[in-house]
């Protein structure tokens, strides 16, 4: 039986498509997935994202545990400073990705709900002597879209929000961080269980747009942002997943868990994560074949974009690929074109 | 509740077929098919002149979500497609019965409609699955 978050029956209320996603029961869309989708790039919506993992770590250790275990380093951050970053197995690989929030005492981790389990065990395992690791259900809403903080402050008596992008605030028992995966201005907000519902229906009161699992794939891909689990893995490493740049590696002697499997790498990656558009009219897919002047890749995430009305994706290529390259869809060879994601930010078509 | 208009012969993968004046065969997706796929988005149609048969695979409809299969509920040839889809695909999702068919077919024996599921059948195949 797939586990539900608190907002559930809101769901249903709302007229979500209920479908099970890394055993969470949650909105696939509330009936047109595109609508929602233009909806947060021009407007505002809202995602239920309380399926994902909170995980607060504490203690004189924590600075040290999560240098140890996160390929990005957080020695630098001030009070209410996020960081993006992923944790890697011995060999290099991607054991998920997350983002670190350094609270004025500790910090808050929030990893997938994909890899929740998975990553407990590994942070209990890889766990220093004097911290604490909380996993603490709450209600995490993602209010996103151009006009998402105006509304979130009408729709609650939050002060005006000014949080710098990537950095939080701490309103009562709320932690709001100006972060999200659409590429659009927004925020996250992380609130206990039980105040969790007044705020849903406040923001659908004021207008904001409930949205499903639906638009926030396509939001985030046009965004050019990586799913874990389906554009990299245990398998990549960050070097060919696109996120090279959340990679710390000075200083030199900070010894964090992969780092010696993947230094020998660093020079010349064999392959690169990618943008792509489909030329030919289709969709792209997920695991489709991709043929390109230097060799064989694969369509990591695909899907149709509503802001380009075309078909976009990630796809893993030969490092050296040229932007030419064809996609086998169903045994069909369409023409498509490498390109530097992301495809879409703030509003704006960023590729030709 | 998906709208299963009673006139219409389904196919337990959610074609639905109507015999017209001129003995043809036209099909598209149910009501309950497009509203599981979202937002239609592509459509790969059947060549005219391609002869099928009942079950074969007929096309590929992709939403924004998935793609999604199309079978030909009875057996025989292509002799027209919607050519109004490739441009605008969203008519499946806005008009599943009407302006949204996808192909008609000179059927090998117009008698096979007979063996398709009638509305009230193709109505507890659609609540099986929700």
């Amino acid at each position: 039986m797939a586990d539900k978050t608190p907002l559930f029956d809101a769901h249903v209320a709302a007229g979500g498509k209920m479908v099970d996603f890394a055993g969470w029961m949650m909105p696939v869309n509330y009936g047109s997935q595109i609508e929602e989708h233009t909806a947060v790039r021009s407007d505002a919506g809202v995602f239920d994202v309380s399926h994902m993992t909170i995980v607060d770590v504490d203690g004189p250790d924590a600075e040290a545990f999560l240098r140890k275990v996160i390929a990005n380093d957080v020695s630098g951050l001030v009070a209410y400073q996020a960081l993006y970053g992923t944790a890697w197995n011995a060999h290099g690989g991607i054991l998920d990705d997350l983002i670190v929030y350094r609270l004025p005492k500790g910090y808050r981790c929030v990893v997938n709900a994909s890899t929740r389990e998975k990553m407990l065990d590994w942070f209990d395992a890889q766990a220093m002597t004097n911290m604490r690791i909380e996993h603490k259900p709450q209600i995490m809403l993602a209010v996103q879209g151009p006009e998402a903080i105006n509304k979130l402050v009408a729709a609650t008596d939050l002060p005006a929000l000014s949080i710098k992008p990537f950095c939080a605030a701490s309103h009562g028992d709320w932690l709001i961080g100006r972060t999200g995966y659409t590429g659009e201005d927004g925020v996250e907000v992380m609130l206990p269980v039980d105040q969790g519902l007044a705020l849903w229906d406040a923001l659908l009161e004021a207008g904001v747009k409930p949205a499903g699992l639906g638009a926030r794939d396509t939001l985030r891909l046009e965004a050019g942002l990586n799913l874990y689990g389906q554009d990299m893995d245990e398998t990549t490493s960050p070097l060919v997943s696109n996120i090279g740049w959340t990679v710390a590696w000075e200083p030199a002697d900070r010894a964090f868990i992969g780092r010696y499997a993947l230094q020998g790498e660093l020079g010349a990656p064999t392959h690169k994560l990618t943008g792509i558009i489909l030329e030919d009219k289709g969709v792209l897919r997920h695991d489709q074949p991709v043929e390109t002047d230097t060799g064989a890749g694969v369509v990591t995430s695909g899907t149709y974009s509503p802001t380009l009305q075309r078909s976009i994706g990630l796809v893993r290529v030969p490092a050296d690929a040229s932007a030419e390259c064809f996609v086998d869809i169903r045994g069909t060879l369409k023409k498509a074109r490498l390109v530097k994601p992301p495809f879409v930010r703030k509003g704006k078509i960023l590729v030709n | 509740m998906s709208d299963i208009p009673a006139e219409l012969k389904y196919a337990a993968t959610h074609e639905w077929a109507r015999l017209e004046e001129d003995g043809t065969v036209t099909v598209g997706i149910s009501d309950h098919a497009q509203s599981a796929l979202g937002d239609v988005v592509y459509i790969e149609a059947p060549e005219v002149g391609l002869t099928i048969s009942a079950q074969e695979e007929a096309g590929v409809v992709e939403s924004v979500k998935a793609a999604s299969d199309i079978y030909a509920p009875i057996g025989g040839t292509v002799c027209a497609v919607n050519e109004a889809l490739t441009d605008a695909p969203e008519i499946v999702n806005q008009d599943p019965y009407g302006d949204g068919w996808f192909f008609k077919l000179t059927p090998t024996d117009a008698v096979d409609l007979d063996d398709l599921l009638d509305a009230e059948a193709y109505a507890e195949v659609c609540d099986t699955e929700d």
